[in-house]
């Protein structure tokens, strides 16, 4: 029998230790895991490499990581907020305490599809000729030059979902949809929490953007 | 000296140029308000990076839902016939060549149509990129809609960009609140003036060399 539920945010959060590459799931507000992070504040894991969209809102979990210095390095598309002030991210950054890798969001994605997908890189023209392409391998193709992009992986994946079921398959509400699939599929371990889990069944197979192959454990949160 | 068009105007006026039947993502910021303007009688449909093709306006208040926000965290509604998608669909639709048009802010672009609109170098603050690389680098046409000069009178409109570039040569189309401009192989092209103001008072206020187009008209808005 195939059960990924576990009961608590703790247990959902076992084995994640210091150093390790995590993946956050969601932009701006929406399929954000915000207890999974507050989770992860509580555990006190640190030297993170937290690998999301964007840097989080000034009152996120994820702000509170970067305050209580646990993250080293964020690979994103975004590192700032619509906040007047600067983050606690942004202050890391100045400082010298973290380090911003910075990546159009479009590759961002396709980096961790490319990953999940068994890929070895691929070629795009996205920032040819900019700075965030220096020093990458390009090549011309069909009279266009792109540049190599290499897969991103990490250890944790951490999502939300509107709707789980024991298999791991998740259904996500609208546009919380966003980073979740490509992340499922490209962390060594991926924990979502749901906001509930159903029966089997419950989740129509059309329904079913994560299939639950992809995921290792559910926790409902509320 | 005139300050030719509001920010509502300007919207307005980049609205105008969108046909029946095209497909557009908005920049954030001054750009998301270009929705509201568009001529009833268009269907023109409105893509979010964040997985949305079909945005609809603003959610009124208490009508919010949590899982409905817009590129620029605003919460919006869906129009009928609205599509969800994740972002790995959404930026193959960009980079895809699959989008008509993209309306972006710029801090500068250049006579060349260079385009600096990610990173102004700011001392305490940190750059985004989010989804403006991919945008350039796939839309089919990409234009730009901002204020003719900074808050300090200096041009955004420049012979060479002195911010990080976001792309080489790809804007088409410029629509400023004193003017709207286009980038052609002869050079960067004077199409619209706002009234009250002439050919060298745009000139002047212009880090590029403009070519006055035969059929310049005055640029011009309704009261909003």
């Amino acid at each position: 029998m195939i059960d990924k539920r576990v009961q608590t945010l703790a247990d959902a959060l076992d084995g994640v230790a210091d150093g390790c590459r995590i993946m956050v799931h969601g932009f701006g507000v929406a399929g954000v895991p915000e207890a999974l992070l507050n989770a992860l504040l509580e555990r006190g894991t640190t030297g993170l490499t937290i690998i999301a969209n964007g840097a989080g809102r000034a009152d996120s979990a994820m702000q509170k990581l970067f305050a209580a210095g646990r993250i080293a390095k964020l690979i994103a598309s975004s590192g700032r907020g619509r906040s007047v002030e600067p983050s606690p991210f942004e202050a890391g950054w100045k400082a010298g305490r973290v380090e911003f890798e910075i990546v159009p969001q479009g590759i961002f994605v396709e980096r961790m599809r490319c990953a999940g997908a068994g890929l070895g890189g691929f070629y795009s023209p996205v920032g040819v000729g900019t700075k965030l392409a220096a020093g990458k391998e390009v090549r011309a193709i069909a009279g266009r030059d792109y540049v190599l992009e290499m897969p991103l992986t990490a250890d944790v994946a951490l999502l939300h979902a509107e709707r789980g079921d024991r298999w791991g398959n998740l259904s996500y509400r609208y546009a919380e949809r966003n980073f979740g699939p490509a992340m499922a599929t490209a962390a060594a371990l991926v924990v979502a929490e749901v906001d509930k889990i159903v029966e089997l069944g419950d989740i129509a197979p059309m329904d079913a953007h994560t299939p639950g192959v992809f995921v290792d454990r559910l926790v409902e949160v509320t | 000296m005139s300050k030719g068009l509001t920010r509502r105007q300007m919207a307005w006026r980049a609205a105008q140029d969108l046909a029946d039947g095209v497909y557009v993502n908005l920049g954030i910021g001054l750009p998301q308000d270009v929705s509201n303007h568009v001529p009833a009688d268009r269907e023109v449909i409105f893509q979010s990076e964040n997985g949305i093709l079909g945005v609809g306006p603003a959610a009124l208040p208490g009508k919010e839902d949590p899982g409905l926000v817009d590129a620029g965290g605003q919460r919006v509604t869906l129009i009928r016939g609205a599509a969800i998608f994740d972002s790995a669909d959404s930026f193959a639709m960009m980079r895809g060549g699959h989008l008509d048009f993209t309306i972006l802010g710029a801090f500068q672009v250049s006579a060349v149509g260079d385009l600096a609109n990610w990173d102004a170098l700011e001392e305490f603050r940190a750059p985004i990129v989010g989804g403006a690389m991919d945008l350039v680098f796939g839309a089919k046409e990409v234009r730009v809609l901002m204020e003719h000069n900074t808050k300090k009178g200096e041009p955004r409109i420049v012979e060479r960009c002195l911010y990080p570039l976001t792309a080489a040569k790809v804007v088409r189309r410029v629509y400023t609140n004193l003017a709207v401009l286009d980038i052609t192989p002869q050079g960067m092209l004077a199409r619209e003036i706002a009234a009250g103001l002439s050919f060298s008072d745009l000139q002047a206020r212009t880090g590029a060399r403009l070519t006055l187009a035969n059929d310049c008209r005055p640029l011009v808005a309704p009261e909003l």
